[in-house]
């Protein structure tokens, strides 16, 4: 293995570990918000419980978080110093501005909390908001430093290197404006269904909770809503992708040759060497019209791009193809259950449904992992497309194996340890859930 | 004052806020690990008390470190994690294991109260945090990074001497020090208290021994440091302000005066990071780099310190407020004597955490 393949994968397996708990960060804050809310206008004990069970659930997933996100940012400088000299003074500050939102979800999640009896009901509300709101900014400073690396901005090239560097027009770059929503609503998606799932699992046990009834209501209400909206942001996202990055686009689309009257590809086994997608089922002038509405527009394929500019198309091509099927899935469970609510039929009643969204319940992390796997081998051989090589940016220590491995068994660990400690309270479906209401009043005046 | 100034400042605000407060939590990892006898699981109880509400904050001063490195001084950032990045490794190892070990046993099943592996993980892992940090610290002041094609010589000499390791081990004994200083103030059992006093007098002493011989060290680790040290009028004043908060903290130890000597113990922490810096000044890695020559063009400097005041302005009222709520009795000295009652962090702590 290549030290240069061996930093590639070690800074693969941090992000896709670490992604996870960025979008419980996200997610899980919004639906604890949403539980007080709901107490606090109703009184609804259960949904109290809720909102303390989310609480303590966040608080664990944002301390492995965190460490995580340490990683993360030890490995931009020991395996990419390079690119960290160029990129450092020109997107620098969107991370300057993550750092202080990690900072602000820190100090009012301690506060929500540990804060149950000491603050005012509103103030404790408040805390909760600030939490949901600054995951939300982190996710969206992050994705626009990854935008930069798509579509750089805000300095001039001069002898190959950056002049002129304006760091705001860098953080406002067109593929960053983009990702960032496609990013928060997919942490909403795979958050709620992952939850719905869950509690579906539970109500077919015990059909007649009621605390797995509230939570099963707004998992599927984040979660629907959100993976609605993902529709037409992917669709925005695509056709950003098709103008400044054609050759990401191509091998997502599995487009060997440039033509107009494009067909969108379903399906089908990339054949690299003879330049054609095998075995896939096409929509005649499906993709021409997609990204510009018209059916005989030019689309660019992987034939106007040198050969040693193409991205691995397989590796592209597939995880694309995965997160398009894991998101239509949950579209269709979720136009499911619409159809059943307008019926009238309680969701809890309905025992295919409930399985249903047991079986949806990864889909939005595997659709989220493969998207990003996507993108970013989507931009390769570029770490900073059209400026840097990712072989230029990697550091000269050898032997980058040894973290790898030593890195993996981290990971290993880290995330068995999670699954045991989480284990616990979502395996315990109490019907009455003592444990959590018993404590009394949960603010003492 | 130049951007370059004010940037390096916040540098060194946020590394000073790192020791007092991420060390400090590191240093209670260090105690947890000797708690023994028949007080051991209050010991470990106090320290898990005191960590939770504010464990992750006290950590984002590294992040804020790292991100002000690579956004303003990106050549310096990039010179230190090539030539230290076995060392920053085992560091990253140490924080991570450090950051799970206090999750799994605060979060987990009846945490607070048992021993068993995750002890061993947690003390271990901080130790060797503070002391790869103390090493880290260490081998940049020693300015001998280079770009030799020998793996020993790039990879292994800037940071493999006595002078960083001796960095290490005194910020170890630092982080203890001022852990013990803190704890005693959290301790509402008088036995730990006294348990704690102790400690912290102990640990003074071996800090006041390491700061020597680093100090001696550094005539041939770092002689960039000891010339400014020792051929100063004002190196040789910090050295005797370090020396005097040293005693002063003792003093109150055993009269004790403990706010008094939390007082003091941090200036002592304050006063050695700074004169630390002072002494570099204007390097960021010696002999080469320096905040002017390997700062970031004008636009990105500007725009960072805009942004740092107002993260400052922004998140230093709610940092307060958080330390008001949950820590009005050992900060702010409120109602020392009260017994815990049930709108205490304690039996906070444990509702939100332990579903009785």
């Amino acid at each position: 293995m290549t030290d240069l393949l061996a930093a590639r994968s070690l800074m693969a397996m941090a992000l896709g570990f670490h992604i996870v708990f960025a979008m419980a960060g996200i997610g899980l804050p919004l639906m604890m918000v949403m539980a007080e809310w709901r107490w606090l206008r109703s009184g609804d004990e259960p949904s109290l419980a809720l909102a303390k069970r989310w609480a303590k659930v966040t608080t664990i997933l944002f301390a492995i978080g965190a460490v995580t996100g340490t990683i993360l940012s030890f490995l931009l400088g020991l395996l990419w110093p390079t690119f960290m000299v160029w990129a450092g003074p020109i997107i620098g500050l969107a991370f300057s501005l993550e750092g202080f939102a990690f900072f602000a979800e820190a100090i009012f999640l301690g506060l929500y909390l540990y804060g149950w009896r000491l603050l005012s009901p509103a103030m404790h509300l408040l805390s909760g908001v600030v939490v949901a709101l600054s995951g939300v900014a982190s996710a969206v400073f992050v994705v626009q430093a990854n935008g930069w690396m798509n579509t750089p901005r805000g300095f001039r090239l001069l002898d190959g290197q950056p002049t002129e560097i304006d760091p705001i027009a860098a953080m406002l770059n067109p593929s960053g404006l983009v990702q960032a929503p496609h990013m928060v609503l997919a942490a909403y998606v795979a958050t709620g269904f992952v939850v719905a799932g869950i509690y579906a699992f539970q109500l077919l046990r015990a059909p007649d909770n009621i605390l797995h009834q509230r939570a099963l209501r707004i998992a599927l209400l984040v979660g629907g809503v959100s993976v609605f909206l993902q529709l037409v942001s992917g669709d925005i996202l695509a056709k950003v992708v098709a103008d400044y990055q054609p050759a990401k686009l191509a091998a997502l689309e599995g487009q060997f040759h440039t033509e107009a009257g494009a067909p969108l590809r379903l399906g089908g086994i990339p054949d690299v060497e003879g330049g054609v997608l095998r075995y896939a089922v096409e929509i005649p002038y499906g993709l021409s019209l997609l990204l510009y509405l018209d059916s005989n527009a030019v689309v660019t394929g992987l034939d106007a791009i040198p050969r040693d500019q193409w991205p691995p198309v397989g590796v592209v091509r597939m995880a694309f193809q995965i997160m398009m099927f894991c998101g239509f899935a949950m579209v269709g469970v979720t136009l499911w259950g619409l159809w059943l609510w307008w019926r009238r039929v309680a969701l809890f009643r309905s025992r295919a449904f409930l399985i249903a969204l047991v079986l949806a319940a990864p889909l939005g992390v595997v659709a989220t992992e493969a998207g990003w796997t996507a993108t970013e081998v989507g931009r390769q051989p570029w770490i900073i497309m059209g400026v840097m090589r990712t072989a230029e940016a990697v550091t000269p220590m050898s032997g980058l194996f040894v973290p790898l491995v030593i890195f993996g068994l981290v990971y290993l660990f880290l995330g068995t340890m999670v699954v045991r400690i989480l284990w616990n309270p979502i395996a315990a479906s109490e019907t009455t859930d003592r444990s959590d209401t018993s404590a009394g009043g949960p603010y003492v005046p | 004052m130049s951007l370059e100034l004010i940037i390096a400042g916040f540098l060194l605000l946020s590394l000073t806020c790192y020791v007092l407060t991420g060390g400090a939590d590191y240093g209670a990892g260090v105690w947890y690990l000797l708690a023994f006898g028949p007080r051991s699981q209050g010991h470990r109880a106090l320290i898990h008390q005191a960590l939770a509400p504010i464990w992750e904050v006290n950590h984002v001063w590294l992040i804020l470190i790292l991100v002000i490195l690579f956004t303003a001084f990106p050549v310096a950032f990039a010179a230190i994690m090539t030539a230290l990045h076995i060392p920053l490794t085992v560091l990253l190892l140490g924080i991570v294991l450090r950051g799970a070990a206090f999750v799994f046993t605060g979060y987990g099943k009846g945490s607070g109260r048992s021993s068993g592996p995750w002890d061993v993980g947690f003390a271990a892992a901080s130790l060797l945090a503070p002391f790869l940090l103390g090493v880290t610290i260490g081998a940049i002041s020693s300015g001998a990074f280079n770009t030799a094609p020998v793996f020993a010589e790039r990879f292994l000499h800037p940071w493999l001497q006595p002078f960083p390791l001796a960095v290490g081990a005194f910020t170890v004994a630092l982080v203890a020090y001022l852990a013990a200083v803190y704890l005693i103030l959290e301790a509402r059992d008088e036995a730990i208290q006294e348990a704690f006093r102790r400690r912290a007098i102990v640990a003074g002493l071996v800090v006041g021994g390491l700061e020597e011989l680093v100090l001696l060290l550094t005539r041939t680790g770092a002689p960039l440091i000891w010339d400014h040290l020792t051929h100063n009028q004002w190196g040789l004043g910090a050295q005797g302000v370090t020396a005097m908060t040293g005693i002063a903290v003792i003093w109150f130890l055993w009269q004790k005066q403990y706010r008094h000597a939390r007082v003091c113990a941090v200036g002592q922490v304050i006063v050695t990071i700074w004169t630390w810096a002072l002494a570099l000044f204007p390097h960021l890695v010696p002999p080469d780099l320096t905040i002017f020559n390997a700062a970031a063009p004008t636009a990105t400097m500007q725009a960072l310190v805009v942004a740092l005041i107002a993260g400052v302005l922004l998140l230093f009222p709610a940092l307060y407020y958080l330390l008001r709520v949950f820590k009005k009795p050992a900060v702010f000295g409120e109602n020392p004597s009260k017994p815990p009652t049930d709108g205490d962090v304690g039996s906070n702590f444990n509702e939100a955490f332990h579903d009785q």
